[in-house]
């Protein structure tokens, strides 16, 4: 399949890329990882006038961290995440997530930025940010914001970044003491997209709950933060019984739809059992941590 | 536009559209065959070649990305007529049936065992999750894999590509 014309650009500096959004605004595309972006060329859904690709800009690769934060730098790749000690040791639902996303070749090129910048409501990196609190540093040429992750998805693959905003960096709180996190991925074969995903953060504080996170994949138009779950349990002793009742709160939150993958109820139920799992799994660390 | 790509070690210049994807590339301008296009939708890895030594699928990335780059096809493999002992494995192994999943799986392989002389099972199964074989010739194709990473631990450093 042979995408529409377009011009390319491959600019070697962050400002060089800003200014090429600029000059071309809403005809213009970012090219990361292309691993979404390509496939859409391809199927003529995308038919940018411009793309820029921001591949071999030096200042978009790595992983960090400093005041307070982790710092993903844009380009990233999802196998790098994956191979990173600091992100296995200290944000284990990044880490778990990572190596669930798509498959391993796919993961050699595909970013965390570029996953985000997307919007897609299956993408596995939405959730994971929705329940750590993550946000996004945009650029544009008159100058930077932080999203966050929470205020970024509109609905499916649209997002509030504007048409000349580039991602730099993907930035996540750093971890409290006694924390803990999972992602559990539920596909019918790898590399398909999820059928249900969940994603969840704790931190405990003298066995109870200080606070909690919990986003939800591919049940809705996006990434859904489960707020009611969350609340559920802040705050509160992590009983078998306080679990599942965040656990079916989540649920409520889900809007799934009937599709080849599943019904909706069955998703439902699929987020429910994911709950549970991954707060335990979270508890399990947090209690180690 | 104007790109040079180091394939197979040998540098190569082209003039071509940047919305040429790479397997095209290589396979039209190029020549080289041996690099398929199965699904063209990033999911079989039929067009699996190995981009500065890191797999990729090239039916997802534009030619235009590998100007300046090095790129390992199935061709770029064998070195003077000798067959890489990933290639000697498939054929002793019976790795392949209808052949037209095996570059990708073969460089996938490859670039696997140069971090990890002797995956496991698991971890050969991990690594080729995004390789499909149709005829579902799985068991041979990671024994094949095993068995290269055996000969090429037996083989002193540098006898191979």
């Amino acid at each position: 399949m042979l995408p529409a014309r377009f011009e390319y650009h491959r600019p070697e500096t962050l400002d060089e890329a800003i200014g090429l959004l600029k000059e071309h605004g809403d005809d213009a595309k970012v090219l990361a990882g292309g691993m979404s972006f390509i496939p859409l060329m391809k199927l003529r859904f995308a038919q940018p006038g411009h793309v820029v690709d921001v591949n071999r800009i030096s200042e978009l690769n790595g992983i960090s961290e400093s005041d307070g934060w982790l710092r993903v730098k844009a380009v990233t790749r999802h196998n790098e995440i994956h191979a990173s000690d600091l992100i296995n040791s200290r944000y284990p639902a990044m880490g778990a997530a990572a190596p669930q996303i798509a498959d391993p070749i796919v993961r050699n090129l595909g970013t965390i930025a570029g996953s985000l910048a997307h919007g897609d409501p299956a993408g596995d990196w939405g959730s994971v940010m929705l329940a750590l609190g993550g946000q996004v540093v945009a650029r544009r040429s008159s100058g930077e914001r932080v999203i966050p992750v929470e205020e970024l998805f509109v609905s499916n693959f649209a997002t509030t970044l504007e048409p000349d905003e580039l991602i730099t960096e993907v930035q996540v709180p750093n971890p409290e003491p006694r924390s803990g996190g999972a992602y559990l991925k539920l596909e019918r074969k790898v590399g398909d997209f999820a059928t249900v995903g969940v994603a969840v953060q704790l931190t405990l504080d003298d066995g109870h709950v200080k606070s909690a996170g919990i986003g939800l994949t591919a049940v809705g138009p996006t990434n859904i933060k489960a707020r009611e779950a969350e609340a559920r349990l802040a705050g509160s002793e992590p009983t078998d019984d306080v679990i599942a009742e965040a656990a079916g709160l989540a649920a409520q939150a889900a809007q799934p739809m009937s599709d080849l993958r599943g019904s909706a109820d069955y998703k439902q139920h699929v987020v429910e059992v994911f709950v549970r799992r991954g707060v335990a799994r979270a508890l399990e660390i947090a209690k180690g941590a | 536009m104007q790109i040079t790509v180091t394939i197979n070690g040998q540098e190569r210049t082209a003039d071509v559209e940047p919305r040429l994807l790479l397997v095209h590339l290589i396979r039209e301008v190029f020549g080289l065959t041996g690099t398929h296009v199965g699904c063209d939708t990033t999911h079989c890895g039929a067009c699996t070649v190995l981009l500065d030594g890191l797999p990729v699928k090239s039916c997802t990335m534009f030619g235009v990305q590998a100007d300046g780059r090095s790129v390992t096809t199935v061709e770029g493999l064998q070195t003077n007529g000798q067959l890489h002992p990933i290639q000697a494995a498939f054929k002793e192994e019976h790795g392949l049936q209808c052949g037209f999943c095996t570059s990708g799986m073969m460089l996938t392989g490859a670039a696997l065992l140069e971090h990890n002389a002797s995956p496991s099972d698991e971890e050969v199964r991990w690594a080729i999750s995004g390789n499909i074989c149709r005829c579902t010739g799985y068991m041979n194709i990671v024994k094949a894999i095993q068995a290269a990473g055996h000969s090429m631990a037996e083989e002193p450093a540098g006898a191979q590509a």
